[in-house]
């Protein structure tokens, strides 16, 4: 087994050094347009803005938690991160190089991140064996195919399932749990310093999930792997994440070390969205709903912080100023109250 | 990396490894299954074998006629199922005209399954500008009724096999270029698709190795059934002298020749006709069956 | 609502546009000077050249397409080569016969389809539903024109019920509603009928088996509909796909009637085509065609738009 490790240990180079963040975002947009229909009356907007402007860093060896609720944006960024889909504004930078560049062909790029998507069953082609699936990734980038099976079979092993009963299998004859391990087998068939996981364990059973987020964290440690975690499962983010990123309708509102947002959440939203977890504690039984209202339209966002429609604290500044993210010791949020100089402290009531 | 890998090689690739059933073989274990489907299966296996072997194996000559002999009923001496209007064999007739009434409702719809498929698994991956273009030129040609386009094509390019299998193969076409597109398009948006691309595949090697084993299977089971309607346009066709030229024997061709003697002899007649639709009935039930069995989900 | 009908409309118009130029082009695919049924074989140059000087030939294609697109619109479909009547005159003559036997038809069909597959998907898997099955199954496997081959062997030529061809008695083309003419029709219609039968009893037998193993006809009988609330809501529920499958049905019977107008010497657009074909009529044939794909295509558009009024899934603003 110790063979297989090393073997698929990290072999590329580390470019920039431990400081450098492994992947850099910077003002990343990406907005659907919407059929226009000339004879409709118009509704305001005409595309959907999934998501508008975000920027975060992704550092060395970490688990970055995403969190969210559906229509945030979580799983387009995931997907524009892996350049699956080309996003409208932004660059993504990768150890220090642009990616799509010449120093960081796109390629190149796809060696080093990886992605393990929600639907176990659908990520997985159904004709094809499942060591054939894990082994499709080495073959495209060269390898012979004696190795791209040995290193399939190997990665089968690590991740729990004997290869002598399951590598000639198709994906119907397999659970979801045990279809999801074929789906971390194939995202580290390439070596990958970067795994994106997309609601990977969302879709599991509880005592199956457990399992998987432990492989997870076993094979973090041994390949020596950078996460970036989606998940709308507060507690599973907590017990995976290193930091924490908190999104809403298209930008991150919050990002700081999962302990410090959690016990302290400094956005409204994120301070509400923890009040919503239901507690074991019969002492700690909710009273009121912590967020009125439905998610606003992300066709047409509301003015100036997004969230002043829902947010308890609001005031009328909050409808007239976007804010900006502020920093304090590695906490990030974007919220007036927290902005120093805005207008938030002055403002009147919201009407 | 190669030497690590090397280790694992030797050890990991040669340990036998239990293979499960691919799922065409399991398609095929069901259809066995499958009563109706067999039958038929098996009236088409020896329909055409017969075509095959019929030069050889015709109790009379199929070109011989004869004066004397002409529009004998079932049931005369020699001639077990009567003869034509000119006094030649029906059962050698209609055993040699299994040939070409085979010939030219298969190939239609194989030549179309080769073109149409292209086309369409082209247009359902390419998206985009690609394929509206060509999803439009096909809603053109899906604007005629297929009958009335076999016939203006037939009509024009004039009689012939060469001729009819080319308007039928054109007829056929649009209507595969339709399901390949749906299918591909579909397949496209799948995440496993999205989890090659994410490999660095480039398009070829992912519709070579990803679209084309899902998308065959639907197409060609839509194609299948297309056979059946293609030999009866086929041996119409010719029944309306588009298609094939006499003296070949051919069953459409055989039913327009006959059509006079529906008054003295209506059971030589018909007897073309039953050829035709036994075989469009069997190409029908197999079709079907296959699309049972291709159905299940697991 | 509007906005959907425009865009319908509007859809359809390049289709239509297209299929002038495919039914334009089929006609110059042809082999052969377009003249040669026309002209004597030993007439001069000078004739031949005066001849394609009068119908048009000599000029380019695309001259030639819409000067004839032109006059199409204003309703000239040209001069028959054979008979030297208008086009135009002819294939609405002729429409008309065509119509109305493929009306009938498509009513025969349906009534008998929808009944077939009705019972056939409420009682699945019974004796009712095979036979069902197995009718639709020969409906679209039975080679039509054979069909009506045998039925005039049986009920003309042994029996004596019913005449053999023609739309009516000794053999006039015109057709007035009184018996004497119907019964020229029922023979060609009930042929006619099979195949809509036959697609439209499997059509209907899925419909309605797909909408009882819904989980709300579970829950409607649970809070007491009786039987025939049921049947009253599967047949809501069918009844726009049914006459959908039905109209598109009417629209192949109207191109395909030609086979079958041939048996039966059924003085339609068939027959007209048939007899363009082979005396290698090219204005006669161009005009047929191009009629008859329109009126597919209308027809299309029709069903669409009535789909979209009653089926309230379809998306309309």
């Amino acid at each position: 087994m110790n063979a297989v490790i090393d073997a698929v240990r990290v072999t590329h180079e580390d470019v920039g050094g431990p400081a450098q963040p492994l992947l850099s975002v910077r003002g990343l947009i990406k907005h659907f347009p919407l059929k226009r229909d000339p004879l409709s009356r118009g509704r305001g907007g005409n595309a959907v803005r999934a998501v508008d402007g975000v920027d975060f860093d992704v550092k060395k060896g970490e688990t970055l938690g995403v969190v969210g609720e559906s229509g945030c944006g979580k799983s387009t960024t995931a997907r524009l991160v892996m350049q699956l889909i080309k996003q409208d504004h932004g660059e993504l930078v990768f150890d220090g190089m642009a990616v799509g560049s010449r120093a960081l062909a796109l390629r190149e790029f796809r060696r080093q991140t990886q992605m393990v998507f929600q639907d176990s069953y659908s990520s997985l082609n159904p004709r094809m064996t499942i060591e054939d699936s894990v082994a499709f990734g080495p073959l495209v980038h060269g390898s012979a195919k004696r190795d791209a099976i040995a290193v399939a079979r190997g990665l089968l092993g690590r991740v729990g399932l004997d290869a002598q009963r399951f590598a000639g299998r198709y994906p119907h004859e397999l659970s979801g749990g045990q279809r999801q391990r074929v789906n971390i087998a194939r995202a580290l068939a390439l070596h990958p310093r970067l795994v994106i996981l997309d609601e990977a364990v969302s879709a599991l059973d509880k005592s199956v999930e457990a399992q998987v987020l432990n492989l997870l964290l076993d094979l973090k440690d041994d390949f020596g792997l950078t996460y970036m975690f989606i998940s709308h499962d507060l507690n599973v983010v907590r017990y995976i994440s290193d930091r924490v990123m908190v999104m809403y309708l298209g930008e991150v509102v919050e990002l700081g070390p999962v302990d410090q947002v959690f016990d302290a959440p400094r956005h409204p939203y994120t301070q509400a969205l923890l009040r919503s977890m239901p507690s074991m504690e019969p002492g700690q039984r909710t009273e009121s709903a912590p967020l009125s209202g439905d998610p606003p339209n992300p066709i047409d966002p509301p003015s100036g912080c997004r969230f002043h429609t829902r947010c308890a604290l609001a005031r009328a500044a909050c409808a007239a100023e976007a804010p900006a993210m502020t920093q304090q010791d590695g906490h990030a949020v974007r919220c007036l109250i927290h902005q120093p100089d805005s207008g938030y402290a002055a403002s009147g009531a919201l009407t | 990396m190669t030497q690590s890998v090397a280790s694992l090689t030797a050890a990991a690739v040669t340990a036998p490894v239990a293979r499960s059933p691919g799922y065409w073989s399991n398609v095929l274990r069901r259809l066995r299954r499958d009563p109706l489907a067999l039958t038929a299966g098996g009236v088409i296996l020896a329909l055409i074998i017969i075509a095959i072997l019929a030069p050889w194996i015709t109790p009379a000559d199929p070109f011989q006629a004869s004066m004397l002999k002409r529009l004998r009923p079932i049931g005369t001496e020699g001639y077990p199922l009567g003869a034509d209007e000119l006094g030649r064999d029906m059962l050698s007739r209609l055993m040699l005209g299994a040939r070409l009434s085979l010939f030219m409702g298969i190939v239609p719809v194989i030549a179309a399954f080769v073109v149409g498929s292209a086309i369409g698994i082209l247009a359902g991956y390419a998206g985009g500008w690609t394929s509206t273009l060509i999803m439009r030129v096909v809603d053109v040609f899906y604007a005629f009724p297929s009958v009335l386009l076999a016939i203006a094509l037939s009509g024009t390019l004039g009689a012939g096999i060469f001729n009819a299998i080319l308007s039928l193969t054109i007829v056929f076409v649009p209507q595969i270029v339709r399901v390949a597109e749906s299918v591909t398009t579909q397949v496209r948006r799948s995440d496993y698709v999205d989890a090659a691309r994410a490999s660095g595949a480039s398009p070829f090697t992912i519709v070579r190795a990803h679209v084309l084993s899902n998308v065959l299977g639907p197409i060609f089971v839509y194609s299948t059934s297309l056979i059946s309607v293609s030999m009866i346009l086929a041996s119409g066709l010719s029944f309306l002298g588009l298609g094939v030229r006499p003296p070949e024997p051919e069953w459409g061709l055989m039913l327009n020749t006959l059509r006079t003697a529906i008054y003295t002899q209506p059971w030589v007649a018909a007897l073309p006709g039953v050829m035709i639709f036994i075989t469009s009935m069997s190409f029908n039930l197999l079709s079907d069956g296959l699309r049972s069995a291709m159905e299940v989900k697991e | 609502m509007l906005s959907y009908l425009i865009r319908r409309i509007a859809y359809a118009l390049p289709i239509m546009v297209g299929v002038a130029l495919l039914c334009f082009l089929l006609i110059h695919l042809a082999p052969g000077d377009p003249l040669v049924s026309i002209l004597p074989p030993d007439a001069s140059a000078d004739l031949q050249r005066q001849l394609m000087q009068l119908y048009g030939f000599d000029r380019p294609l695309v001259e030639q397409f819409a000067g004839w697109l032109w006059r199409a619109l204003h309703g000239d479909l040209g001069t028959s080569i054979a008979t030297g009547r208008p086009v135009a005159a002819e294939v609405f003559k002729a429409v008309g016969n065509t119509l109305r036997l493929a009306c009938l038809a498509t009513l025969l069909g349906f009534i008998v389809g929808a009944f077939l597959g009705f019972v056939g998907g409420y009682y699945r898997n019974s004796v009712m539903d095979r036979v069902a099955s197995f009718v639709s199954v020969i409906g679209v496997s039975v080679p039509h024109y054979w069909l009506g081959m045998v039925l005039v062997i049986i009920f003309s030529t042994q029996l004596m019920w019913l005449p053999p061809t023609g739309a009516g008695p000794g053999g006039s083309g015109e057709w007035t509603a009184d018996w004497a003419h119907f019964r020229h029709m029922i023979l060609p219609a009930v042929t006619m009928s099979v195949i809509p039968m036959g697609i439209i009893a499997r059509t209907v037998r899925a419909l309605v088996a797909e909408t009882l193993s819904q989980e709300f006809v579970v829950g409607l009988r649970a809070r007491g509909l009786t039987d025939l609330g049921v049947f009253l809501h599967v047949v809501k529920n069918c009844a726009p796909t049914a006459l959908a499958v039905m109209g598109l049905q009417l629209g192949y019977l109207l191109g395909g009637s030609i086979l079958i107008e041939t048996v039966f010497s059924w003085p339609g657009t068939g027959f007209l085509l048939n007899a363009a074909i082979f005396q290698r009529d090219l204005p006669l044939l161009q005009g047929t065609i191009l009629v008859l794909a329109l009126f597919f295509v209308i027809l299309n558009l029709a069903v669409d738009i009535l789909q979209g009024l009653f089926d309230p899934r379809i998306e309309r603003s």
